[in-house]
């Protein structure tokens, strides 16, 4: 645009909206002023249209003998067949018990680690040093998820891994690491840790700048050491932070790490890395089960959807920050 | 907190004070120093543990495999050899994965960045109407979504199976991403400006465009490496939706070779077991190279992504 636009501040508003009860010549005239803005729109709308809403009208499966001929719509309902044979099916506790674990341990560990690495990055003095720790920290959230886990095939691998040659050089037995279901959740959580903590740790360090430094100074000249003003500051200061992403990482426990618990499932330690996710991907794509796994899919996504109702109604309760 | 917050002074405030402080006393400055010291010593530890298990990949992958296997390499490379990396390099699989991810990376970044810029502008606009009704529809799906099935049945019913949008359309639109996008609009875009160039005559998509996008160029790489990096490292969408091998991304041959072992054309040439050993520790060499060549790109561009990442994590943080 060529011509300049005259940036005036202090702009009396425009005269003020006529507030509710608007007459619906007077909505439809501002809604078809604002076509550009729906057009704008449209491509986002279409896409959650088409790619979201769709497949959640498509859960309707779940209670249906679904066949391909008669679609999502006409195939024939049957209830809560699917759901009772899940429940009722050998790998239900299995599934629903390895899922669970994995989702507690990883929230245990993998959530107050980035908030503790967060905590002592900030007080490092050296900026120099603190930079070099934080590029460090989180360059491996750039490596895929496929190559993290080739990292650990290779890595812990029973013959020429780095981790048994230690092992041995300390007069220890070989571990098949990969293939002992008793290993998989160790190796699940702390490659997790290794992978993402530099990464989220980065939100906390935004919120650890955005409190004000008088605070700290206040502090100092009172005589406060390092470790009370982290809790006394820096702790309550990034609390609201904490509160969201805890809800947040709630409502998102039984989804986490499906892809990386896939690409590390071997034969021989399926017994503790098939989750309710895998199974799903297993029984509904590889097996061609769609109503059956559907309502295994169904099932994760309202018992996620509950934990999150839960514990965003008790972060409220505790008058914290809450998601809405 | 505004995005042109300069970091160091508000991180840092303590220099100038120094010289103001009283004098702590001398069990308040150990107790500090000995926290300095823990806290060092814990995160050098952190930094090592990040490092070094990728700094033996890459001495491994120059490495003689069999003094790898004999656990002789730890600190140096011995026998330096490239054959992995020639093998990586003769492997048709690599070089038709890589050009299929680069084809995914800029298509789906195009399609996401494109999406979400406009739809995030128009939802940042408080005088559409509807706004909020609209926004709840996208935030929905992020509690609740079809699931995996149900998904894979709409990608087939569109027919899109075995082809480029399989892998490009199914996760286009991010909500979080639309969430970052569209409070960054709200708290850059000063509503003066686009009153004064409406006052000038321009539309709503003539403002979009020639003034919105110019001043959200820190938007707008943020979100393009966000995205780049996503579909450069995503595996998933191409494993449901993609039968034909000829059309994976590298993700997917790296998986192949990598976790489900698949060296056949790694060269098990001869019966005896001795060669067959021999092309097993080859095999793995080609792996740490293999790690090696997919990880460098991001690796070497992280630098450079650094800033805008850390800002996006603001923005997020800031809601």
């Amino acid at each position: 645009m060529s011509r300049t636009i005259p940036a005036r501040r202090g702009r009396p508003a425009a005269a003020p909206l006529p507030q509710r009860k608007t007459s619906l010549s007077l909505r439809l005239k501002r809604i078809s002023r604002a076509w550009q803005l729906y057009v704008l729109l449209a491509p986002a709308i279409i896409y959650v249209l088409v790619f979201k809403y769709w497949p959640m009208y498509g859960v309707q499966i779940a209670f249906k003998n679904y066949n391909p001929v008669d679609g999502f719509t006409d195939s024939p309902w049957v209830g809560l067949t699917h759901f009772i044979r899940f429940v009722n099916s050998y790998q239900f506790g299995q599934v629903v018990g390895n899922t669970l674990w994995i989702a507690v341990l990883g929230l245990l560990l993998a959530f107050p680690i980035p908030i503790i690495l967060a905590l002592l990055v900030n007080q490092l003095q050296s900026e120099r040093f603190k930079k070099f720790t934080q590029t460090v920290l989180y360059s491996p959230a750039f490596i895929s998820t496929v190559v993290v886990v080739g990292i650990m095939f290779v890595v812990l691998s029973p013959r020429s891994g780095l981790v048994n040659n230690a092992i041995q050089l300390g007069g220890g037995e070989p571990i098949f690491f990969m293939g002992s279901a008793d290993w998989f959740r160790p190796i699940y959580v702390i490659s997790d840790v290794w992978q993402n903590a530099g990464f989220s740790m980065i939100v906390y360090l935004a919120a650890l700048a955005a409190i004000d430094p008088a605070l700290h100074d206040a502090a100092k000249v009172d005589g406060a050491s390092k470790l009370q003003r982290i809790r006394h500051i820096d702790l309550p200061g990034i609390m609201p932070v904490v509160t969201i992403l805890f809800i947040l990482a709630i409502g998102n426990l039984l989804n986490v790490g499906f892809e990386k618990a896939l690409l590390m499932q071997t034969p021989l330690n399926l017994s503790s890395s098939e989750i309710i996710q895998t199974y799903v991907y297993h029984a509904g794509l590889q097996q061609a089960q769609f109503s059956y796994s559907a309502a295994i899919g169904l099932f994760n996504s309202l018992l996620n959807l509950a934990l999150l109702l839960v514990f965003n109604t008790i972060a409220r309760r505790a008058n914290q920050a809450t998601l809405w | 907190m505004s995005l042109t917050t300069n970091p160091r002074t508000t991180v840092n405030p303590n220099r100038p004070l120094s010289q103001v402080r009283p004098k702590p006393s001398l069990r308040d400055k150990y107790g500090d120093r000995a926290f300095n010291i823990a806290a060092t010593t814990v995160l050098l530890l952190s930094i090592l543990a990040v490092v070094y298990p990728l700094y033996f990949i890459v001495i491994a992958s120059i490495s003689d495999p069999n003094a790898v296997y004999e656990g002789k390499v730890w600190l140096f490379p011995s026998g330096v050899t490239t054959e992995g990396y020639e093998r990586i390099f003769a492997d048709s699989r690599i070089w038709n994965g890589l050009g299929n991810t680069v084809i995914y990376t800029v298509l789906g970044t195009a399609v996401s960045v494109s999406t979400i810029l406009c739809g995030a502008y128009a939802l940042s606009r408080k005088d559409m109407p509807g706004r909020k009704i609209l926004m709840l529809l996208f935030v929905i799906t992020m509690f609740f979504d079809g699931g995996l099935i149900t998904k894979y049945l709409v990608v087939r019913d569109l027919g899109m199976l075995d082809t480029v949008w399989a892998v490009v359309l199914p996760g286009a639109v991010g909500v979080w991403n639309l969430i970052i996008a569209r409070s960054f609009f709200e708290h850059t875009i000063p509503n003066e400006l686009r009153e004064a160039a409406q006052m000038d005559g321009a539309t709503d998509f003539k403002f979009f465009f020639k003034m919105v996008l110019p001043l959200s160029k820190p938007l707008i790489m943020l979100m393009i490496m966000v995205h780049v990096v996503a579909q450069w490292n995503s595996f998933f969408d191409a494993l449901i939706f993609l039968n034909d091998d000829s059309k994976y991304p590298l993700q997917l041959v790296l998986r192949n070779i990598l976790i489900q072992s698949d060296v056949s054309s790694t060269g098990t040439t001869g019966g005896d077991i001795e060669s067959y050993a021999a092309a097993q520790r080859i095999a793995e060499l080609t792996k740490y190279a293999m790690i090696v060549v997919s990880s460098l790109p991001l690796m070497i561009a992280l630098p450079f992504m650094q800033k805008h990442f850390t800002k996006g994590a603001m923005i997020g943080a800031v809601k």
